[in-house]
């Protein structure tokens, strides 16, 4: 029989907020961590805003070695290693010296592209003609699996220890993959997340490609407006999330607190097929992809309490409600209720879905659903679609039983989630 | 520069690699880097471009790997500080 898994732990390392606690009271708030960096302007970008999270010297102590910290130069290590140990933390579970590690625990922790200040640091060295100057590090910070390598030897995990790579889907896609692990018997803990790097290195080929909005570097808390009219891009984030999946067995066995249960979901991709391509969604993937989310949870479309949506803040936003109005039947007052982390956050990349993972559990255990901001304006199309009381502009107190999160990222991949409130 | 000083120098540089700490409460000349100090052998580079550092020298592969001791890297030190 497939065992059941619940989320016993979480930690957060977001644009508007780091660490769990300070994370639901950004949400509860509309908190936005969308800044003006001069950097960007100085580099000539189009946009010149973007969120990271604001971490302290003395944070970072907390979480590495001074030896660990000489040369870190890997924001998306900083930022998943923050997460992913206050994950364990938060769920109760010891970090031991032991000989032998956790055989039972894992980790599946995602990133998009990893190190890329420290691999910048070792081009600039090797084409002076000076790799021998590298040092012990570049590999470790720049390799993918350096964020669950790191993250491996800081808690002694034993059992599965790797990363995943599907660009924005990557987060959510690390947590079923973890989740299917542990419901086939073959671990009891993952530690599952996504992190990314922040910087020009990995939001100039964002700002390239047009897609980032140019008009908001004044006023950059206004910038990030998922299903607005007035919405005209995304704003490039970074960060970390990480979740502790756990059997629930286990989790009772050792009186652990349990935020929800992940019911199940689903990955797959429109194989750049139909209006799929390498920077687009096919729509009929993606209603796949929710609708086996809701057939392997056994749950159907009607009880669906709210969505935490994709919803980048482009011209796609309604795209995404379509697809979802599809794929559950309901419309208009008889949709969920839908938000976007990336009015308060921006797109984090391949950290969103982990992030908003994070926001998602947190709304399904303590019954809120968090702004909308930015949201002042409605798009018309998805104003035609839904009932505007579906998208909370403010905070809302209600009771959210099963909730549905969804991420789609480049390459035609999709990924969807379902949450279930756990009663004891 | 005394033997004395470069040993001194050298104790400052490795010491955030020690995972042994009482192995630098007896510093000296026969002292190992791996087997005293137990410093991670991948570390062992970054060591040695700390010292490159610290005494403005270049030290080469083939020496790096006679660098076993304190007292190895002493005489390397001296060495290459004649050298330059």
């Amino acid at each position: 029989m497939s065992k059941r898994v619940v989320i016993t732990g979480m930690g957060v390392a977001a644009p508007n907020a780091v660490g769990l606690r300070s994370f639901e009271h950004a949400l509860k708030n509309g908190t936005s961590g969308i800044r003006f960096f001069p950097e960007l302007e100085d580099l000539n970008f189009t946009c010149q805003i973007g969120g990271k999270p604001q971490i302290s010297k003395e944070l970072l102590s907390n979480y590495f070695t001074p030896l660990q910290l000489k040369g870190l130069n890997s924001s998306g290590i900083i930022y998943g290693v923050i997460s992913g140990t206050d994950a364990w933390k938060d769920a109760g579970l010891e970090i031991g010296d032991e000989k032998s590690p956790d055989w039972d625990s894992g980790i599946i922790f995602g990133t998009g592209i990893l190190g890329v200040d420290k691999f910048r640091e070792a081009i600039y060295l090797i084409d002076e003609g000076k790799t021998r100057r590298l040092g012990s590090t570049s590999v470790v910070q720049t390799m993918a699996s350096g964020i669950s390598a790191y993250l491996g030897g800081i808690l002694g995990c034993g059992n599965q220890v790797t990363t995943n790579s599907s660009a924005c889907t990557t987060g959510t896609e690390a947590l079923l993959m973890g989740f299917d692990r542990i419901r086939s018997g073959r671990a009891k803990r993952m530690l599952v997340g996504s992190c990314g790097d922040h910087g020009p290195y990995v939001w100039g080929g964002f700002d390239a490609m047009r897609i980032l909005p140019g008009k908001y570097n004044e006023n950059p808390k206004e910038a990030s407006r998922p299903m607005s009219a007035s919405a005209n891009g995304f704003v490039p984030g970074s960060g970390a999330g990480a979740l502790v999946l756990e059997e629930l067995d286990s989790a009772r066995e050792r009186d652990a607190h349990i935020y929800a249960e992940v019911l199940g979901g689903e990955v797959n991709s429109g194989g750049q097929r139909g209006e799929g391509s390498m920077t687009a969604a096919n729509n009929e993937a993606v209603e796949r992809c929710i609708i086996g989310a809701i057939t392997n949870s056994n749950i159907s479309g009607n009880d669906i309490d709210a969505i935490n949506g994709h919803l980048t803040a482009t011209n796609r936003d309604s795209t995404e409600i379509r697809n979802w109005i599809k794929s559950l039947g309901r419309k208009g007052s008889d949709f969920p209720y839908i938000n976007s982390l990336k009015g308060m956050t921006g797109h984090c990349l391949s950290a969103s879905g982990a992030i908003e993972c994070v926001a998602s559990v947190l709304q399904v255990k303590n019954d809120f659903l968090f702004p909308n901001i930015n949201c002042v304006d409605i798009h018309p199309e998805i104003q035609e679609l839904i009932s505007e009381e579906r998208i909370p502009r403010q905070k809302t107190d209600t009771e959210i039983n099963i909730l549905a999160k969804a991420s789609f990222g480049f390459g035609d991949v999709n990924a969807v989630a379902i949450f279930k409130k756990y009663i004891a | 520069m005394s033997e004395k000083e470069i040993i001194e120098r050298l104790k400052k540089i490795v010491e955030p690699y020690v995972q042994r700490s009482e192995g630098l409460e007896n510093f000296q000349e026969k002292t190992d880097f791996l087997n005293d100090l137990e410093i991670n052998s991948a570390n062992l580079v970054d060591v040695v471009l700390d010292v490159e550092d610290e005494f403005d020298i270049e030290i080469d592969n083939d020496s790096m790997e006679g660098m076993l001791t304190v007292g190895d890297a002493k005489s390397i030190i001296q060495d290459k500080i004649k050298a330059e």
